[in-house]
């Protein structure tokens, strides 16, 4: 067991800025360890940070100096935008943090992926983590952290242990991301359901990943070279979740349904001209729907969590509907809506 | 497993399925007729002799495996895997197994001869001398290979130590070749499509049930690329047979006569969707190797090692037939006390009071018809007379598609009189389920109302026909030569009765206790249904059950609405009436139908089927006060088939204030195993499925625990509260699963057991609580669940009418779903609305049991019989679909 003496380590945690990077490096921070954090916008926290961009190999080379382990977040999130974005930060940002961190004589590496890297467009049922397939995976995000999973698993030795963890379809209170533009959508009655909303989805609460994350580097000794897909383990249609979010934040669900075939086929073509029109500066925000987002929202994909909890030795602590409730409350007591 | 490194430099696999290291070119000096003294011909084969050699072990015995036309031994490539896998290994030694390319077949040698089927069965001679083959070997035969690989069986007597066949046929006397062979063998068409085109061994390979792959397909032409190349497969057509004047046919018919001298075991595997090699000549196989074991492969063709799995068994078959040396046979053998079914009816002959009655449509106790003591037993001597003129022989298969009354009644006893094998398949079945069931079981004899007759000649039902009734005088001529009609019922019992007027007094042998009595098939609400035989001494074993636990006796007058006990009736001494329903749908059971049956004998007991019950009780408040008291005088009712609500049960016993309400569980393969009354079923309460309550007379029960993943472990137990498949052992156990030999050895894998396939658990006080099916358990991250606690918690709540609750996904990780029939159904099916899916996640969270989504449906898929038993399989197969973005259609 390597939770005990992993205490008071110095950890860096890249990306903790968003939702999952924050709630990881306060969870770390709570365990007493020495936290730093790297992102690109300045933040006020409880523990030291810095601000930069990976792309600058000498930020990476500070970030890492003196640090005893690495969990490795940051990435270009986003349905759209140019690949060479997603290359020159999911790839090459990656391997620059991994060349510095084996430089830095740094021990452990967690790079956490997404199980969209295994994802080839069609369902997942209850299926353990596939190999990443950069080739095939599914729009650029998922591409590109395919392949920086690959050359970060591919680095792992005895002397610099890396694991990488996978959680799907992260959500929670202050989740700009998911939470936020399906409520925002709804609100707007712009958020339809695919085929029903019956596609069974597995999802993530936030604190149940930050922890699953946790539980890799200190488990390392089981986890390292591998890839685990991490979830709550409890699959539901995916037009419940959205229902149950919407609830939570005291929208309308969604009203009506389109065929899955339909909006995959839509998507493939709204992308295209957002990505041209967003080249142009015509539009700033997402489209509303891509080939990606509805292949996401119209086919199953949930996992076999039985090898992730015990190599991680781990099961979630929040369920899905204490979820759901903690998302009510949140929305219940926050003051001025931003939307 | 023992293991000896291979050879490291191993060739690449040649064709899918097979290693380079199995081909073999031998060289063999010929010696048939067609070769000139002295000619040597090449032999390509596939032999796993290195395999053999790398496990340390000597070989138990030989395969010798012969391929048909057209195909080559690549045919017989999973055995040669399967011969040194570690379960075959385990389960006795390896096996040598030597799969031969035929000449100028395969990769064998062009001969340029016309090699005939004489010529064949001395070529196989010739290598297995030239092999050195040496005992035990066994004959491994497909489609003419069959006939070429028995050819060789009859001349090696001294190797032989078994007969595997696959789909063949000895094309005995008396038989037409089939239509596709005829077709193949015209002029115009023989050269054409063997040779000159690869027409016939396109048609051949697109026999396989699923399709072949294309790779596997490749692998089957690789030899036959050019006309020149296929000339043998041209020439073997043209060496069928098809007069006596033909040149192989001497060989052939001393083929088809010698195999009945073999005495080795024999194991066949059929595809019966075959379009050549049909059933029948199945059954003609069978009446020149009675000994044979055989399993039908429902819904497999002609290439049925392509279609289906038959190395692990053939194996598993070797292991216990050839190897062990051991008879299977039969407990059956320890003796007890025997009674023959027809005891009491033959010591009732002189007795004039009534013995069977049957109710006429809106009949009273006026409009019926009856039979005495004596006269049941004279007609059951007088048809079976009959019968046997015909020629009705012991031991032949008698369908017998009559609806339950005096008629069928007189022909089961009659049948049982010779020791011919009744094969009783409802229609409730469904006409597709009873064609499969009377294919499967393959009666010599139909006898069948108009309607199964039309339906026989309609869907080819095999079986002479004999109808149930005459025909009248104008129209006989005409519907017994549109219907094939050898006889009717009415006729043969007329013949039986001229005999024994005119003073021969028939005799009869009484059968073998231990002969095949019975096959009566399961329900089919899981996959087709099943034959299960039954012997004479299990008939009477469940006879005397019946009697010993419901103190039925001589003098009990038994209102028969339930068919496979009501048969009994003869045999119990009780008076027995049919009550006027279609039986067909017992839910047309009224409560003035039931209570003038009861009226006519004066009814102590009632057999009824849950469905019926509830129509009587529906049906209850036009009972006149004459109908009322006569059901005041039952005192036994029972109610078997499925289980039944405890709210149903108190109505019933408002009609029959006076009478115990019996609800006994068991199955085709044992009825019954355990029963509880009504006041037990109160005591026990709600639990985790439905309490059934305890063995019956002579029966007991045992529970093999099941581990996380679904796999039962063979180590019975009757410890309470433990789950498992529920394990039976009974004097009224079925004998066997009829022509489903992997199925009845899955059946009976632990040891004294029969295995039924529902999951339940013992409790303290000793009963038994059935949980579902053992397909139906769902294998969750949180361990093996059953479904039935769950559902019926979901079924208290108001809006829900049924619910079911089937696993998703692999097991081991799979996701709890719900489906749920409301009140008012839904109009087409979809998620469940927020509220409802809400309550109906709590009520199963009560039981523990997780839900991932809750699905309503318009109507639940039911099999056809109880119009009760909910298709798990099939709705979990819809729920997975439609819940992986599929569309809801229709379970």
């Amino acid at each position: 067991m390597s939770g005990a003496e992993a205490i008071g380590r110095r950890i860096l945690v890249t990306g903790a800025s968003g939702l999952l990077g924050k709630a990881v490096a306060q969870l770390l921070h709570d365990r007493g360890h020495s936290v730093l954090t790297l992102q690109r916008r300045a933040v006020q926290q409880d523990w030291e940070s810095m601000q930069g961009s990976m792309a600058d190999p000498d930020v990476a080379a500070r970030a890492v100096h003196g640090v005893d382990a690495v969990i490795h977040l940051a990435a270009k999130v986003s349905f759209t935008g140019e690949w060479s974005d997603f290359v020159a930060t999911n790839i090459v940002g990656t391997r620059q943090l991994l060349t510095a961190a084996q430089r830095a004589g740094v021990r452990d590496f967690v790079f956490v992926s997404s199980p969209s890297v295994a994802h080839l467009g069609s369902s997942i049922v209850g299926a353990g983590a596939g190999a990443a397939s950069p080739d095939f995976a599914r729009g650029h995000y998922a591409r590109s952290k395919a392949a920086a999973e690959e050359i970060a698993l591919a680095q792992d030795s005895p002397a610099f242990r890396v694991t990488a963890i996978r959680p799907h379809v992260v959500w929670g209170p202050g989740d700009t991301q998911l939470v936020q533009r399906i409520v925002e959508r709804s609100r707007a009655g712009r958020l339809p359901l695919l085929d029903g909303g019956r596609a069974l989805i597995d999802t993530t609460y936030v604190d149940n990943a930050a922890e699953a994350i946790v539980r890799g580097l200190e488990r390392m000794d089981y986890a390292h070279g591998q890839a685990l897909v991490v979830t709550n383990g409890e699959p539901r249609p995916v037009g419940e979740l959205i229902a149950g979010i919407c609830a939570a934040a005291g929208v309308p669900a969604p009203a009506y349904s389109v065929p899955g075939w339909l909006a995959r086929g839509a998507g493939t073509a709204i992308e295209k001209v957002w990505t041209a029109a967003g080249t142009r500066g015509w539009v700033h925000d997402e489209p509303p729907m891509t080939r990606f987002l509805a292949e996401q929202l119209s086919t199953a994909h949930w996992f076999d969590q039985r090898h992730t909890q015990a190599v991680l030795d781990w099961k979630p602590a929040v369920s899905l509907d204490e979820g759901l409730a903690r998302l009510a409350e949140y929305y219940q007591h926050r003051d001025s809506p931003k939307f | 497993m023992v293991g000896v490194s291979l050879p490291a430099t191993e060739f690449p696999d040649p064709w899918p399925g097979v290693k380079a290291r199995w081909r073999r070119m031998v060289s063999v000096p010929s010696t048939a007729a067609v070769d000139a003294p002295g000619t040597r011909r090449e032999w390509h084969l596939l032999d796993n002799a290195q395999d053999v050699a790398a496990t340390g072990m000597e070989p138990v015995g030989t395969l010798f495996c012969i391929h048909g036309n057209p195909t080559w031994s690549y045919l017989w490539r999973t055995l040669l895997a399967e011969a040194t896998s570690p379960a075959t290994v385990a389960a006795g030694g390896p096996w040598r197994v030597v799969a031969v390319d035929q000449l100028d077949m395969g990769f064998s040698e062009r001969t340029g001869t016309f090699r005939r089927l004489a010529d064949r069965i001395t070529d196989l001679g010739d290598l297995s001398d030239a092999l050195e083959l040496s005992g035990p070997v066994v004959s491994v035969g497909h489609d003419w290979g069959g006939i070429i690989s028995l050819g060789w069986a009859t001349r090696h007597r001294e190797l032989l130590a078994g007969v595997v066949l696959t789909n063949t046929a000895v094309h005995p006397a008396g038989f037409s070749l089939p239509p596709a062979l005829k077709l193949a063998l015209h002029p115009a068409v023989h050269s054409w499509g063997t040779t000159a085109t690869p027409a016939f061994l396109s048609i051949t390979h697109g026999l396989a049930q699923p399709a072949l792959s294309d790779d596997v397909r490749a692998a089957f032409m690789a030899p036959y690329a050019s006309p020149s190349r296929r000339v043998g497969v041209g020439n073997f057509v043209a060496d069928i047979p098809a007069t006596e004047s033909h040149p192989s046919w001497a060989a052939l018919d001393a083929v088809s006569t010698d195999i009945s001298t073999l005495e080795v075991p024999v194991l066949m595997f059929w595809g019966p969707k075959d379009p050549v090699f049909s059933d029948r000549y199945l059954r003609d196989l069978l009446t020149r190797m009675p000994q044979a074991d055989v399993h039908r492969f429902e819904g497999a063709s002609h290439l049925v090692q392509e279609d289906r799995d038959i190395a692990v068994p053939t194996f598993a078959w070797l292991a216990q037939r050839v190897s062990a040396h051991s008879t299977t046979e039969n407990a059956d053998r320890v003796q007890q006390d025997y009674v023959p079914m027809l005891s009491e009816l033959d010591s009732r002959r002189a007795d004039t009071s009534v013995a069977v009655v049957d109710m006429l449509p809106d009949g009273t106790a006026t409009t019926s018809w009856t039979l005495s003591w004596a006269e049941l037993a004279r007609d059951v001597d007088d048809l079976a007379a009959g019968l046997r003129e015909l020629g009705v022989r012991s031991g032949d298969r008698i369908s017998l598609l009559v609806p339950p009354g005096i008629k069928l009644t007189t022909l089961i006893y009659a049948c049982l009189r010779l020791g011919a094998i009744i094969v009783v398949a409802d229609a409730g079945l469904g006409t597709r389920g009873l064609g499969r069931a009377i294919k499967g079981a393959g009666p010599n004899y139909l006898i069948g109302i108009d309607k199964a007759l039309a339906g026989a000649r309609l869907y080819n039902w095999p079986g002479i026909k004999i109808a149930a009734e005459d025909f009248n005088a104008s129209t006989a001529a005409a519907s017994k030569k549109l219907l094939n009609i050898t006889a009717t019922i009415p006729e043969l019992m007329a013949n039986g009765r001229a005999l024994h007027l005119a003073g021969n007094r028939p005799s009869f042998t009484a059968p073998d206790p231990d002969s095949d009595a019975a096959v009566l098939f399961t329900s089919g609400s899981t996959g087709p249904a099943k034959g299960v035989m039954y012997t004479h001494r299990r008939l009477a074993a469940m006879r005397d059950t019946l009697k010993t636990t419901y103190s039925l006796k001589a003098g009990t007058a038994l209102v028969a609405g339930f068919a496979p006990f009501a048969l009994l009736g003869p045999a119990l001494g009780a008076t027995t009436v049919t009550p006027d329903m279609d039986v067909t749908a017992p839910s047309t059971l009224t409560a003035q139908a039931l209570a003038n049956a009861a009226v006519a004998i004066d009814a102590t007991v009632v057999f009824a089927s849950p469905a019926a019950l509830v129509n009587v009780v529906a049906t209850a408040a036009g009972l006149s006060p004459a109908q009322r008291k006569a059901l005041t005088a039952v005192e036994l009712v029972l109610s078997a088939g499925a289980p039944l609500a405890e709210q149903l049960l108190h109505q019933v016993q408002e009609l029959a204030p006076n009478a115990a309400l019996h609800t006994p569980y068991g199955m085709t393969e044992a009825l019954p195993v355990t029963d509880i009354d009504l006041a037990g079923i109160s005591a026990a309460g709600a639990g985790n499925g439905v309490c059934v309550g305890t063995p019956v007379s002579g029966a007991s029960v045992a529970i093999a625990p099941i581990n996380d993943d679904g796999a039962v472990r063979p180590e019975p137990t009757t410890e309470a509260e433990v789950s498992g498949e529920i394990l039976v052992r009974a004097p009224h156990v079925k004998a066997r699963y009829d022509r489903l030999w992997i199925t009845e050895q899955h059946s009976t894998s632990i040891d004294g057991w029969h295995r039924s396939g529902d999951i339940g658990h013992l409790d303290a006080e000793g009963r038994l609580w059935v949980e579902g099916r053992m397909e139906h358990i769902l294998c969750t991250t949180d361990g093996v669940r059953t479904p039935v606690a769950a559902e019926q918690a979901i079924e208290l709540l108001g809006d829900v009418a049924r619910a079911a609750v089937v696993g998703v996904g692999p097991a081991g990780t799979q996701s709890a779903v719900a489906i749920v029939e409301t009140v008012p159904p839904v109009r087409s099916a979809g998620l469940a609305p927020a509220s409802l899916a809400a309550a109906v996640r709590a009520a199963a969270k009560k039981t523990g049991l997780s839900l991932a989504a809750v699905v309503a449906i318009d109507a639940m898929p039911v099999d056809v019989r109880h119009n009760s038993k909910i298709d798990r399989a099939k709705l979990s197969r819809w729920a997975a679909r439609m819940l992986s973005g599929g569309k809801p259609g229709r379970p």
